[in-house]
């Protein structure tokens, strides 16, 4: 197994945070601690939603030079993660990808495919094919 | 009237920015219940709450916004509402705002296409186009008739028109996608808002007009 900080990272998205963490709970039972992996979930007052800023903590968090694939439940966790990857900026908002994937599964197979110092395209290559086109 | 797109703008123009970010947090904290029931029957009932906070934490900031050149202050604008607005509306009403002060700062361009140049962005950032029953719905009539230079008046008056044409709409965005047709009969929260805030800062900017 490649070390660590240089696999690509997983960032959990959702709307909720028990499905946030319970995703990457999940993540960390079947995939070990062997990638960068953050989560965040619920909007800036603690309800349900999303949270640009907690999103762009999760992406500084789980930061690996190889990139960093994001998963999100509903619309919004997409729009303000894209917002996010924006407000990053340019040196690092090519090497972020928000996954068309579902969200527990495609965090957990795209976690296994990054433990084994995968690039970040076929990561996110990886989970997206678990989503119809 | 011409809105100010120069660096360093005059005490009256330093009161209207406070006065127009005050009337729109006033009409959040009024229409929050009504935008929520709008949300609750074709999404997650919880727009009114998201704009609400938004809007207080925009108007906490006004004495420093209303003290920078507009480009400015409409970027800086925009980075509150995406911050705290949460929800799918945070990054639309974000990209709104920010877009506008990158225009207004970048190009030298005036207000209304630089306007024009933001709905853009924010058809691009929620994917969609008019007729989708989303608050592009408004700010594409609204867009175009400030390019226009249609009269302050009349398009105080047409605004809540542009919000009420989402009702027949079905929408094919957002939550309110889930429920296909039955989205159909229902005014979109998020056209309903933009309709509440344009109309707020019309009648705001006609105020001081008159004044």
């Amino acid at each position: 197994m490649s070390d660590r900080r240089e696999n690509v990272g997983i960032v959990i998205v959702s709307h909720s945070p028990l499905v946030a963490k319970g995703a990457a709970d999940m993540v960390r039972q079947m995939v070990g601690d062997s990638v960068p992996l953050a989560w965040c979930g619920g909007n800036p007052a603690g309800g349900l939603g999303t949270d640009m800023e907690a999103i762009l903590r999760a992406i500084e968090d789980a930061w690996s030079e190889a990139g960093v694939a994001i998963f999100v439940d509903l619309g919004g966790a997409e729009t303000n993660s894209e917002m996010a990857i924006e407000m990053i900026g340019k040196g690092r908002a090519a090497r972020i990808v928000v996954c068309n994937a579902p969200i527990v599964e495609g965090a957990v197979i795209a976690a296994a495919e990054a433990s084994g110092g995968a690039s970040l395209a076929k990561v996110v290559a990886t989970a997206q094919e678990l989503s119809p086109s | 009237m011409n809105l100010v797109h120069e660096p360093g703008l005059s005490f009256d123009t330093v009161a209207l920015v406070c006065r127009v970010i005050e009337a729109c947090r006033d009409a959040a904290v009024s229409q929050e219940a009504y935008l929520c029931d709008l949300d609750r029957a074709i999404g997650d009932g919880d727009h009114g709450t998201n704009m609400r906070r938004g809007l207080e934490a925009l108007a906490a900031e006004r004495q420093l916004l209303s003290a920078m050149p507009l480009s400015d202050a409409m970027i800086a604008a925009g980075t509150i509402l995406v911050m705290n607005i949460g929800g799918a509306a945070g990054p639309l009403y974000g990209t709104l705002l920010l877009e506008t002060g990158k225009g207004l700062s970048a190009g030298q361009i005036p207000f209304p296409q630089a306007f024009l140049q933001a709905v853009g962005a924010v058809a691009q950032r929620g994917r969609s186009s008019p007729g989708d029953k989303t608050l592009l719905d408004v700010l594409v009539p609204l867009s175009e008739a400030l390019v226009k230079q249609t009269d302050m008046r009349c398009l105080a008056e047409e605004i809540q028109g542009f919000a009420d044409m989402t009702i027949d709409m079905k929408a094919v965005r957002g939550r309110a996608s889930f429920l296909g047709e039955r989205s159909i009969g229902h005014m979109d929260p998020g056209a309903a808002s933009c309709a509440l805030f344009a109309t707020t800062v019309c009648h705001e900017l006609m105020e001081t007009a008159r004044s």
